[in-house]
């Protein structure tokens, strides 16, 4: 390996190591700034968000429309692997904003925060780079355990501690079973890069060996998309973690992980796409079931956008299922359109705050669109395009999900996810009808500039994107179109 | 101008009806009434280019639909068959209009009245002038709709109310059928326009068609299931049952809408699909039957009614029902000329009616009348005047009498020729016409007598503040019975008479009156019918040939009048060789002697003997309870219809609803949910061990499903 190589494969992980190198600087900034912990913390987080901007420019500048790979094939970086990067980049900077003032009014303003999150989303970056299953495990471990922490992150709150340690607990069970895939794999392919397995996968495509390997490893990567069901942990977690920490991890490291899923099941194993389908057509059903049912019963708002995340993951599956280039597509434009609504919805569970502290009950919903109207019409807009009402653009996600699947003929399939679709409207419908309905019960004290900004924009998005979903699909066409078929 | 003349009235009901608010009640009283009388003298003149001038076209507006082979358009048919109807239509509803500004003056929702009066203008409007099947249900369900609203225009009456739905249902069974045949009538002829489905029709004869299982004869179906429409919105026998109660609505609108348009449609109807009717030999029977039984049974139960509208509203029953059987035995010249007379003299009866109401502060029950000729004279006069129409009276041997004399001795003397000629049921229908015209004059003079004769019975206080109609509501009275006194004379020849072979055009045939009396190009003074009708009789019967048979007729003009003599019985029995199409002359003078009878009778029972009524009703015989309450009718339909569809609503409700539709469907598939929603809740037990658990057990389960359909 010689400089130039050297240099050019780092060149290509820029917007990693201006992360990687970046954190290291504002935990010395944390450090020796001063003594005033508020204002030390506001300065950290901003230059994180400065941080996490400069990453996404960089990965957009970066985008050259080739497939180059980097350190020895364990590496890679193309289209897909950029547009996931920027919107990663995005969505914790969207994360960010929601939770400097959260994070100050609960006392939680330490500098550790931003730096864990710039953490997280260099794993995360790693996670949909990587073409090895080290560079997996590596991105993969180093996001999980700055969540680990993040979870946990109120440290002085039992149901905070409880969540990040039953996070930590069933995260080491999941990495354990992935590393047991990755070993058998390993094993069976005689190589840990993704060229090694494809070839393998091809020259035997019922190797029982791999099958073994590869259904352990989608159960690691399955824990981390909350897909049923390795979901036990969400609703806990949603619940008990602080909610910008929830808002997190509802959006970016989603997107990671179903990116990875996505490469790794249509580039290493493309072969055995008729294994793996089942694999994930169960993946699907049971998330879209338990997701839909599960949030039925949810009083807390919190919990009940966990059971959403489940079921929509499981939409998401339905589309991977297909194994098809459109299937690509439309986990990359749902996830998208996902990410824009949950981003949004939890800014309005970010707003629901009232002089005796911060409320988290469905009910107190109550009469919203009398008390604050704008965030009223914001979270119909949302729920609704969560829910995949036309015609909203989360429409248009489940549109191609339901889609790719018919177009692969799992035409059942679509119709199961309907089904379910229908049930998980209802409890969507059931927050809108106390948020329009119901007598108001208090008022909501005003939202911090940042978090309403958010919600507005995103609730704004769901109704002024739909003009350009046309825009966001060819980009997203333009982002798959190495990778799957 | 035919634009005009249709939009205009819904241009009136769009602004009286949305911006009455800001306009005011006055405002658009004026601009309804306004585009009305201009609607209705465009009208006249459209009349004169039209029939008289023969000008006859269809103005196509805009395509409506086109779907495949369907295609439908918007238009202005103008023939002399739509000519009539705008004239009838626009003008009654141009004075029922300007009555109204008299009798709805204390209403606080005038302009929501003038709007729906408009409204209805305007539906009708289109119905008539429709050139497609389509466009004419339009109009026919928009008449619907404005009898509906103005039916139940006091909203706060709930007698009002119930006849509003009334009507609206009973209409719904009829439109049902009209519906159905026009669905039918796209199924055979590929095409709803009126003049392509004409054409066709003659070669749709041997066609048969599966409905209900069973076959039929295509056009005898459609032209049935056309009359079932006719049937609803003409109220007729079956069907008849929403018009009494349909008096609920204000007076003018029962002129308007109840007696001199809109439910003459169903007459309308079936003289413009004549060449399907004509085709249908056995459904022409039926309508006969049906209209001879409605002319009878009407004129029966009206003459128990107290109500001064309900005896109208009977009248208007019956004369429809002549209407019919003349329609019935293929005499649409003569159903459209008595449509035309009747919707004068039935809507001066009306409005008179109105007035005697208005006079005497919103009374209707005739019992609490009486005597009040002397402060209603105008009311009065003009009521006798319409009454003298109403029941035909005129003088056979010269010819000269009310509107309803040339009209209805029309029907009654071609029923009788047809019946001789073996037309089904033509003698029978000839005889109803005579018992129910007797009727017609008994229920009418009675009306008259118990109105404004005799003694006062009801409250004093109501007859001292008795007035007779402002000027606003006495001109279009009169002007209503200039029309019952000379709508007939004037238009006799042009309807049904020497005129009418040309007046018609392609819209009707002329009727076999003016065919065999005129029809060979007789050279008769076409006027000679109002100077001496039977001096016209002998001169015709020398030239014309041709007698009876009307299917032999129509071919042969050549057959010597000796042989018509021979085939004509009745001619014969008239004697001297009176051979032409002229029954004879007891015929002739038979509506006139049960008219007089009915006179007398009246004059007997509610003049000479006021009290004997009384005695009667007191005893209440079988009869007179049979006849005052209608034949039972509203009660075998409430026992049947009502009882029963709430029966079959009940079962459907709480069985198959609740238990089968509800029980399986929402509330079963919600309460599978919740359950389900409960089981996955409780799942999530948040003990650590589970959650590991599960996940193993996941990765068993995968695992084992794969290997298991791999086969291993």
């Amino acid at each position: 390996m010689t400089v130039q190589t050297l240099l050019a494969d780092l060149s290509l992980m820029t917007p990693e190591l201006i992360l990687a190198i970046g954190a290291m600087v504002l935990l010395m900034v944390g450090v020796f700034a001063g003594k005033d912990e508020l204002k030390v913390a506001r300065l950290v987080s901003w230059l994180a968000i400065g941080l996490l901007a400069a990453a996404a420019i960089a990965s957009m500048l970066l985008s050259t429309g080739v497939s180059t790979t980097a350190f020895e094939g364990a590496f890679i970086h193309d289209t897909f692997s950029l547009y996931a990067k920027s919107a990663i980049y995005l969505a914790a900077i969207v994360a960010m904003i929601l939770a400097i003032n959260y994070l100050e009014t609960e006392k939680l303003a330490r500098f550790e925060y931003p730096v864990l999150i710039v953490l997280a989303v260099t794993g995360m970056s790693l996670m949909v780079s990587s073409n090895d299953l080290m560079t997996l495990y590596l991105g993969l471990e180093m996001q999980s355990l700055a969540l680990y922490i993040l979870a946990a992150f109120n440290r002085d709150s039992q149901r905070a501690s409880e969540a990040g340690l039953k996070y930590f607990v069933l995260g080491a069970l999941s990495s354990g079973l992935l590393l047991y895939g990755a070993s058998l794999v390993y094993g069976f392919a005689g190589g840990t890069s993704f060229a090694a397995i494809a070839a393998a996968a091809e020259s035997d495509p019922d190797s029982l060996g791999l099958l073994f390997g590869l259904v352990f490893l989608l159960s690691g990567l399955a824990f981390k998309v909350s897909a049923a069901p390795f979901h036990m942990w969400t609703p806990d977690v949603y619940e008990g973690a602080p909610t910008p920490v929830a808002a997190f991890f509802a959006t970016a490291p989603k997107l990671a992980a179903m990116v990875l899923i996505a490469r790794v099941l249509t580039e290493p194993f493309a072969a055995m796409a008729d294994q793996w389908q089942q694999i994930v057509i169960v993946l699907a059903i049971l998330s879209m079931g338990i997701g839909a049912f599960g949030a039925l019963m949810q009083s807390n708002i919190k919990r009940l956008m966990a059971y959403s995340s489940i079921a929509n993951m499981g939409y998401v599956l339905v589309g991977l299922a297909s194994g098809t280039q459109i299937g690509v597509w439309a986990v990359l434009l749902y996830m998208t359109l996902y990410i824009v609504g949950v981003a949004g919805t939890f800014g309005v569970i970010l707003s629901m705050r009232r002089s005796e502290g911060m409320v988290e009950r469905v009910e107190d919903l109550s009469g919203l669109a009398q008390t604050n109207p704008g965030l009223g019409l914001a979270i119909t807009g949302l729920l609704l395009s969560i829910g995949g009402m036309p015609f909203l653009v989360g429409f248009f996600g489940k549109l191609f999900v339901f889609y790719a699947a018919v177009e692969a003929g799992l035409i059942w399939l679509a119709v199961v996810g309907a089904l379910f679709s229908i049930v998980s409207i209802s409890y969507y419908l059931a927050i809108l009808k106390r948020v329009w309905f119901d007598e108001p019960r208090g008022e909501f004290l005003p939202a911090p500039a940042g978090v309403a900004a958010v919600t507005r924009i995103a609730g704004l998005s769901t109704v002024v994107l739909l003009p350009f979903v046309a825009l966001l699909f060819a980009q997203v066409i333009r982002a798959g179109g190495g990778i799957g078929g | 101008m035919a634009y005009l003349i249709v939009f205009g009235p819904l241009l009136a009901a769009i602004v009286a009806g949305l911006l009455q608010k800001q306009i005011g009640d006055r405002a658009a009283q004026i601009i309804t009434t306004g585009l009305l009388i201009l609607s209705a003298i465009l009208s006249i003149v459209t009349f004169f280019d039209v029939a008289v001038g023969g000008n006859v076209r269809t103005l196509e507006i805009a395509r409506w639909m086109a779907v495949g082979d369907f295609e439908v358009s918007w238009a202005i048919k103008l023939d002399t068959l739509s000519a009539v109807m705008l004239v009838v239509v626009t003008s009654v509803s141009s004075l029922v209009h300007v009555y109204s500004w008299g009798y709805m003056s204390h209403d606080p929702h005038r302009a929501r009245f003038f709007a729906y009066l408009s409204l209805f203008t305007f539906a009708m409007l289109a119905l008539v002038t429709a050139d497609n099947f389509i466009q004419m249900f339009f109009g026919w369900e928009g008449v619907g709709l404005a009898s509906y609203l103005l039916i139940g225009f006091w909203y706060k009456k709930e007698s009002a109310n119930a006849a509003a739905i009334k009507a609206f249902v009973t209409n719904r069974v009829g439109d049902f059928g009209l519906a159905l045949g026009i669905m039918a009538i796209f199924f055979v002829f590929g095409s709803v326009q009126f003049d392509e489905v004409f054409a066709q029709a003659a070669g749709e004869t041997g066609r048969q068609l599966r409905f209900l299982g069973l076959q039929f004869g295509a056009l005898e179906l459609i032209a049935f299931l056309l009359f079932i429409g006719a049937m609803g919105k003409s109220a007729q026998f079956f069907l008849h049952v929403w018009l009494p109660d349909a008096m609920e609505g204000p007076t003018p609108v029962s002129a308007l809408i109840h007696a001199a348009t809109m439910v003459t449609a169903g007459v309308f109807l079936v003289c413009r699909a004549h060449p399907i009717f004509e085709l249908a030999p056995a459904t022409s029977a039926f309508v006969t039957v049906i209209g001879a039984t409605t002319a009878l049974f009407a004129a029966t139960v009206g003459l128990a009614q107290n109500d001064i509208k309900r005896v109208i509203a009977y009248s208007t029953c019956s004369q429809l029902g002549y209407m019919f059987f003349a329609a019935g035995l293929g005499l649409y010249s003569a159903a459209m000329f008595h449509l035309f007379t009747h919707a004068f003299f039935k809507a001066l009866l009306f409005l008179c009616a109105g007035s005697v109401i208005h006079g005497l502060h919103e009374e209707q029950d005739m019992r609490k009348m009486g005597g009040t000729y002397q402060v209603l004279p105008w009311t009065w006069i003009l009521m006798i005047i319409g009454t003298l129409a109403l029941t035909g009276v005129g003088l056979p041997i010269l010819g000269i009498g009310f509107a309803g004399f040339y009209s209805k001795d029309m029907i009654i003397e071609e029923a009788f020729m047809m019946g001789a000629a073996g037309v089904p049921f033509g003698t029978m229908a000839f005889w109803v016409g005579i018992i129910a015209a007797g009727l017609t004059s008994f229920y009418s003079w009675r009306l008259i007598f118990m109105t404004f004769h005799g003694k006062y019975r009801g409250d004093p206080e109501v007859l001292k503040h008795a007035h007779d109609s402002p000027p606003v509501m006495l001109v279009p009275l009169v002007l209503l019975a200039i029309g019952a006194l000379f709508a007939g004379a004037a238009f006799k020849s042009d309807f049904v008479g020497k005129g009418a072979l040309t007046f018609w055009g392609d819209s009707l045939p002329a009727g076999p009156y003016a065919e065999y009396n005129y029809g060979a190009g007789d050279a008769g003074d076409p006027l000679v019918s109002n100077a001496a009708g039977e001096a016209e009789h002998v001169d015709d019967a020398a030239v014309e040939a041709v007698a009876g048979d009307s299917g032999e007729a129509a071919t042969t003009g050549s057959a010597t009048a000796g042989e018509a003599a021979a085939e004509h019985g009745e001619a014969q029995e008239h004697g001297d060789g009176h051979g032409g199409h002229h029954p004879p002359t007891w015929v002739l003078f038979m509506p006139l002697i049960v008219t007089i009878l009915g006179f007398l009778g009246a004059v007997w029972f509610y003049l000479m003997r006021p009290e004997l009524p009384g005695r009667i009703a007191a005893r209440g015989g079988p009869i007179h309870a049979f006849l005052s309450n209608k034949w039972y009718f509203d009660e075998i339909y409430h026992f049947v219809f009502v009882r029963g569809a709430r029966g079959l609503g009940d079962l459907f409700w709480k069985i198959g609803d609740v238990r089968i539709i509800d029980g399986l469907g929402p509330n079963g598939v919600a309460g599978t949910v919740m359950a389900g929603a409960r089981r996955i809740a409780r799942m999530q037990t948040g003990y650590l061990y589970h959650y590991a658990f599960i996940m193993l057990i996941g990765v068993l389960g995968l695992t084992l499903w794969l290997v298991l359909r791999a086969g291993v």
